[in-house]
């Protein structure tokens, strides 16, 4: 099987495409600095106790006046490491990202495959559900699930469930390119031969759907979902840094930026700097590489 | 040609009507109106009071309809917070939207056209090169990034321009503008960049598409033939040809300009309904929120009825399905 892989066209096509290779690599240290971030990291930003409020706003790769601490990326107002706190906001963008891809791709796979091969009143209903919601933009979409779910819950759980609230608005505000290409797709499956003899067979619906319609579909899924990754990254990043995401005391990057923004006019660059240049090429790397993805495996999108 | 507006019309409505559904639903059922109002003080006979004003004992059809005809006549009840009527605030907020939203669409729309014409009669110079590649950059760097750095530069560093609020505005009745003052004129530069930029290089990107498409058409080799000059060539016979799908796009954008609005006004303080709505979020203000989302679904859908209908208008062939996988 990996064999397969390192000698099918796929993998020699990225071998030969630079920007694909460069951009892969890019996301793939971002991911694994993330994932090992408490064996980098000099110290956990979200314990207050090895905080030190005298290291704030120390200047990157200069010694703090105060207690002679140097910090890669400087510090913030509160004398969190910079560089550390940006690999454990990290994480979150990177967790929320992930969860809220999974939840659009599933539902809207789901609810493709249904309409596409149901059809009937199904497919109108879902469809033109679909269509409503994608004249509204995703973003809109989430922020106003957001303010609806924390709506509903009691005021002293809003707080600790911010993170479990903003997966679901994200994940619910992309899931119409899923459903509407699975659809797509599976209607012209559907008239297939393979279909019709497994019909014959006498499997159940479910089993067609599962077993024989999904495989064949999956290639143009994988290039929505990483494009809706990408994209689901920075709604993440733009709600935190709106204020209606994340709580300030576990920041993504977003946050970070919002804090930065606070203190560029007192000339404290670095504490934007830093999230924000991170954000772009985790951003920028994602799409580079699903754009490559899309030309490979679905030359018709192009 | 008549039944096909009439159904299309139609449509809207019902969208409109389901909007309008989720939107009720969202003022009635999030939260309980009367603790919201009354507070935790309030006696039963106090609460029970309040429910028989605010009609919340009705059926749940005629609440329904209560408050279509209330929304209607621009009536939203007060917003939990402050207590003032919500379309009071919207009112007064509108014009600072507004005016932000359409010197954004002048600015992304008039300089996407000239470069997408730049770029595509210079196809492959360099300066062609550099404006391409920059747009792809500029394209993944998120809203609210751009107006942080845009702040950075303009108003940290270079000093040159305000960084939040509208600057003087003048009172002309039920409507204020930052159009007649000097400070007014340069607070709306920056929010207008980064609000536009996305729209710019999407309308740059067709303009260049479709300008290369016609380009190659032999009409304009007969007139390049017949000796007209290249600007005449330009300019009367391929430009009118490009300007119908641009101006299509350029009206759709028009949504995800209000929703980005939101970030903008947040990023630079604007004054604006897009502030208002993301307060209301953070605070869970249900009657703000509901409203907004009233008004923008309106704003929606009447877009996009005209845009539907204008290429109805140009193009019978086309039908409203096929219009919708299209876009």
């Amino acid at each position: 099987m990996i064999r397969l892989f390192f000698e099918s066209d796929l993998y020699h096509n990225f071998k030969n495409t630079p920007v694909a290779f460069a951009s892969f690599i890019v996301f793939l240290i971002i991911t694994l600095m993330a994932i090992f971030a408490n064996i980098i990291t000099p110290h956990t930003p979200f314990e207050p106790s090895t905080l030190n409020l005298m290291n704030g706003f120390t200047p990157p790769m200069q010694a703090n006046e105060f207690t002679g601490n140097v910090f890669l990326m400087g510090t913030d107002d509160q004398g969190r490491d910079l560089f550390s706190t940006i690999l454990y906001g990290l994480r979150i963008s990177l967790f929320v990202g992930l969860m809220a891809v999974l939840l659009s791709m599933t539902l809207g796979v789901t609810l493709g495959l249904i309409a596409g091969f149901v059809g009937g009143w199904i497919d109108t209903i879902i469809m033109r559900f679909a269509d409503i919601q994608i004249t509204f933009p995703s973003i809109l979409v989430a922020m106003l699930i957001y303010g609806v779910a924390k709506g509903l819950m009691p005021a002293d759980m809003r707080y600790e469930m911010s993170i479990t609230v903003l997966i679901i608005s994200i994940g619910l505000s992309e899931w119409v390119p899923f459903a509407r290409t699975v659809r797509g797709s599976t209607l012209v499956e559907r008239e297939k031969e393979y279909i019709i003899s497994a019909r014959m067979l006498g499997l159940t619906n479910l089993q067609i759907m599962l077993r024989h319609v999904l495989p064949n579909i999956l290639s143009p899924v994988l290039v929505i979902a990483t494009i809706t990754f990408a994209l689901a990254i920075i709604t993440e990043a733009t709600l935190s840094f709106l204020g209606v995401g994340v709580p300030t005391t576990k920041p993504s990057l977003g946050t970070l930026i919002r804090i930065g923004q606070d203190f560029l006019f007192s000339g404290e660059w670095w504490i934007l700097l830093f999230p924000a240049f991170t954000l772009l090429m985790l951003a920028l790397s994602i799409n580079l590489f699903g754009d490559w993805l899309r030309d490979m495996l679905n030359p018709k999108l192009k | 040609m008549f039944l096909i507006v009439i159904r299309r019309i139609l449509q809207a409505i019902m969208v409109l009507l389901l909007v309008a559904f989720v939107s009720f639903l969202i003022f009635r059922y999030v939260g309980n109106p009367v603790d919201n109002i009354m507070g935790q003080e309030a006696t039963l006979a106090q609460r029970a009071a309040l429910e028989e004003a605010l009609g919340l004992n009705q059926p749940f059809y005629i609440q329904y309809f209560d408050f279509l005809w209330k929304a209607v006549q621009f009536e939203f009840g007060n917003s939990y917070r402050g207590a003032l009527p919500v379309a009071e605030l919207i009112a007064t907020r509108l014009p600072a939207t507004l005016e932000l939203a359409i010197t954004s669409a002048v600015f992304g729309v008039s300089l996407g056209v000239i470069l997408g014409i730049y770029t595509a009669i210079n196809r492959g110079s360099f300066l062609s090169n550099f404006i391409l590649s920059t747009s792809l950059i500029g394209v993944s760097v998120p809203t609210f990034l751009i107006g942080v750095l845009l702040i950075w530069i303009f108003s940290v560093e270079l000093n040159w321009l305000p960084s939040f609020g509208r600057g003087g505005v003048v009172d002309l009745g039920w409507w204020t503008t930052g159009f007649l003052t000097a400070s007014g004129i340069k607070s709306l530069i920056l929010p207008s960049i980064t609000l536009g930029l996305y729209q710019m290089t999407l309308i740059m990107r067709l303009t260049r598409a479709e300008m290369l498409e016609v380009l190659k058409q032999d009409y304009i080799r007969l007139a390049n033939s017949l000796g007209l000059s290249n600007r005449k060539i330009y300019f009367f016979h391929a430009l009118p040809n490009i300007l119908i799908p641009v101006i299509t796009i350029a009206g759709l954008q028009l949504g995800s300009v209000i929703a980005f609005a939101i970030i903008t006004e947040t990023v630079f303080q604007w004054p604006g309904v897009g502030l208002l709505f993301i307060n209301a979020v953070y605070y869970v203000d249900i009657p703000v929120m509901s409203a907004y989302l009233l008004l923008v679904g309106f704003a929606f859908v009447i877009i996009n009825l005209i845009v539907d209908l204008t290429y109805l208008l140009i193009d019978p062939r086309l039908r409203d399905s096929q219009l919708k996988s299209e876009v």
